[in-house]
């Protein structure tokens, strides 16, 4: 099987939306966390007070980054966290290589990172004859079907409660069909529990970087998290280098605009500060902490002030569960690590346009994710400025494989379109002409009437009408 | 370690780009503190709401009550944390008490497979959010409220902080964070499959807060 691609875009597509069972998973889930999310910002005024805080924060912070990269290094140092750079998903796979190795690691036990996934770190794991095993539920469901995450917040929404019971008959020694969803869970926890104890290196990802204090914040209701980074003698963080924040105040209402916009809940059950590994006198915690930062496109998008508002994203998912088009085609068909109207705008950076050109396009422009997201990215702007690169149209190419979405039909059709209707007089003959030969509209109009009906001028144009009329009440 | 001249390079690209100037954002002050019944209602409505259950031991001593949510919870064996408790001793009928005083390296097997509960003390609450604070690893190891199937922790009602924010006004973290500061809202849960919930994914399936005037 072919795992889907971003340039496979619209196969994927057609794949998803002839099956009901996957839609109705998806429509389902939407409305579950879209009605949780609702209820906790019942007050609009205050939300969008909130949210002009939660944007400001990012804002500063982004304004500053270099500098509070640097800051966050040396403090994380003073603490003993030990800080490792990758320009490239490639320089990063190879440093957790190292560390897992150097701890004498034969298998990773992973807490949910989104960052993980975007630089495949499983599979690099895997060459190296090192094993990775996810602890987050949703996440171990993906990986023992040999899939990936659909979604950045619940990674198995795709799967029915069947499909997982069938999965774990068929996969986990010793266990028989149950559909009870609190059996499943039970059999993922003593899997999983034995794992925790005896594995030397826990990984997980970073929701927020606070530099004044050198600490890694994480917000998780399962307690995998907390397992992968407190029991195994060595904990690897990794997180882009835009998760980071100056000061401790920043924390708590991004905090708050994190676990109400993701899964509607006031608090996550747990939220763990990390500044460090175990101290003289400390009985557990894990002996060495190390932090590896990653860019991976992310300092390409920084070089533009508008594709930085990229960056402010706090990877709470609201904008792809308001997503009309997210919701009826699910994370799978987008073909990239983070799917959704976020994904179609942090991907281009990462994997440059040619591969995201169809990406930028799949939107309905409805302003939605805009709407909803808690740190006020602009999404649909930003969707249309990659529109732009991708086309080629725009002043300055600032992303690898600007202009390669350009297709010559379209191009040299939207021109002689403005063209025209920059010219009064010719516009005037052209509708006369095309308005009497509307007989002559051709049925198939390429892939414009695959889905809908042919378009065709009207009998008389507007202005020849409203002339008409003009003569008939004013004479 | 880092790879080869990668943080330069990334500082580099950084610093190349167009600057901005964002102020720095000017956040409400905390919320005037309520009183103690006000928090303390706020704190049991919140962290009830997250599955967990909070009893009042505060007219009786803890330990009688500990015992009866040992007995009622079936609870066989029972760990300590290091530091000392007073007047816990074993009791008729109660639970084997094991204490979690050495390195975890020699607990790992009793903690993971023979423990049936916890008991940890916290250093405070957040009461907007239904929020348990363990601030201190040294006294309170952190896997002792993560590992064993049941959480009992307790819990000096007039420790609450109105909020988060409060509560990094009041506290010393700013100027020294913990090596680890651990936030609990009730029992370890998933809505994993099908958005259907379930509690004890990884961590406890229960979390009792016993409130107590002191321990």
């Amino acid at each position: 099987m072919n795992a889907p691609t971003p340039i496979r875009f619209h196969a994927n597509v057609r794949g998803v939306l002839a099956n009901p069972v996957l839609r109705a998973s998806f429509r389902g889930a939407m409305d579950f966390l879209m009605a949780r999310r609702a209820a906790q910002f019942p007050a609009a005024d205050a939300f969008e007070a909130l949210r002009a805080q939660g944007e400001q924060i990012r804002q500063h912070s982004l304004a500053r980054l270099p500098e509070l990269l640097e800051t966050l290094e040396a403090n994380l140092q003073r603490n003993g966290i030990q800080v490792h750079w990758a320009e490239t998903p490639l320089q990063a796979c190879r440093l957790i290589i190292d560390l897992a190795t150097r701890a004498g690691g034969d298998l990773v036990v992973k807490g949910k990172s989104m960052v993980s996934e975007e630089i495949e770190l499983n599979h690099a794991l895997e060459a190296a004859g090192i094993g990775a095993l996810e602890s987050d539920m949703g996440e171990y469901i993906v990986q023992l079907a040999g899939e990936k995450p659909s979604h950045i917040i619940m990674p198995a929404i795709h799967k029915t409660k069947e499909d997982i019971a069938r999965l774990f008959a068929d996969k986990v020694p010793g266990v028989d069909y149950t559909d009870s969803v609190d059996e499943l869970i039970q059999i993922g926890r003593r899997v999983l529990r034995d794992k925790f104890r005896d594995t030397r290196v826990g990984l997980s990802g970073v929701n927020i970087a606070v530099a004044e204090t050198g600490t890694l914040c994480l917000v998780e209701n399962e307690g995998n998290g907390r397992m992968c980074t407190t029991v195994p003698d060595v904990h690897i963080a990794i997180t882009g280098i835009e998760k980071v924040v100056a000061r401790l105040e920043h924390v708590p209402p991004l905090l708050t605009l994190l676990t109400r916009s993701a899964t509607g809940q006031a608090a996550t059950t747990y939220f763990n500060w990390i500044s460090g590994p175990r101290r003289a006198g400390e009985l557990d915690g894990p002996r060495e902490v190390h932090l590896v930062l990653l860019d991976n496109g992310r300092s390409g998008a920084y070089a533009d002030i508008r594709l930085r508002a990229t960056l402010q994203c706090i990877r709470c998912g609201a904008c792809m569960n308001h997503c009309p088009v997210y919701a009826r085609i699910g994370g799978h068909a987008y073909g990239t690590t983070y799917p959704g109207p976020i994904g179609q705008i942090v991907s281009p950076h990462m994997l440059g346009l040619e591969a995201t050109q169809d990406l930028v396009t799949a939107s309905s422009l409805c302003g939605a994710c805009g709407e909803v997201c808690p740190v006020k990215i602009p999404i649909p702007d930003l969707l249309l400025q990659l529109r732009q690169q991708s086309q080629g149209n725009a002043a300055a190419p600032l992303l690898p494989g600007a202009g390669r979405g350009r297709k010559a039909l379209q191009s040299i059709s939207y021109q002689l379109f403005a063209w025209l209707y920059a010219r009064p007089a010719l516009y005037r003959l052209f509708s006369f002409v095309a308005t009497r030969l509307r007989a002559f509209t051709p049925a198939r109009q390429g892939v414009w009437t695959g889905s809908r009906a042919p378009l065709r001028p009207a009998a008389r144009s507007l202005h020849e009408r409203m002339k008409s009329r003009a003569g008939e009440s004013c004479a | 370690m880092s790879a080869p001249l990668a943080r330069q390079r990334i500082l580099a690209r950084l610093r190349a780009a167009p600057p901005q100037d964002i102020p720095a954002p000017t956040l409400p002050l905390a919320p005037m503190p309520a009183s103690d019944e006000i928090r303390l209602d706020q704190f049991r409505r919140g962290i009830e709401a997250f599955h967990a259950e909070v009893i009042d031991a505060r007219q009786r001593t803890w330990q009688t009550v500990l015992a009866e949510v040992c007995a009622a919870k079936r609870i066989g064996t029972l760990m300590l944390p290091p530091a000392d408790l007073a007047d816990l001793n074993p009791w008729p009928g109660g639970p084997r008490l094991s204490r979690f005083d050495r390195p975890i390296e020699m607990h790992k097997a009793e903690l993971f497979d023979a423990i049936d509960a916890g008991l940890t003390i916290a250093d405070g609450a957040i009461a907007d959010t239904g929020t348990l604070i363990q601030a201190d690893p040294r006294r309170m190891p952190r896997t002792l409220s993560l590992v064993p199937p049941i959480h009992i922790c307790l819990l000096d009602p007039r420790c609450i902080y109105p909020s988060l924010q409060g509560a990094l006004a009041a506290t010393p973290w700013k100027q020294a964070m913990p090596s680890n500061l651990i936030f609990i809202s009730g029992p370890s849960k998933t809505a994993d499959i099908q958005q259907t919930m379930a509690y004890g994914a990884h961590g406890p399936r229960e979390l009792i807060v016993l409130l107590t005037a002191g321990t």
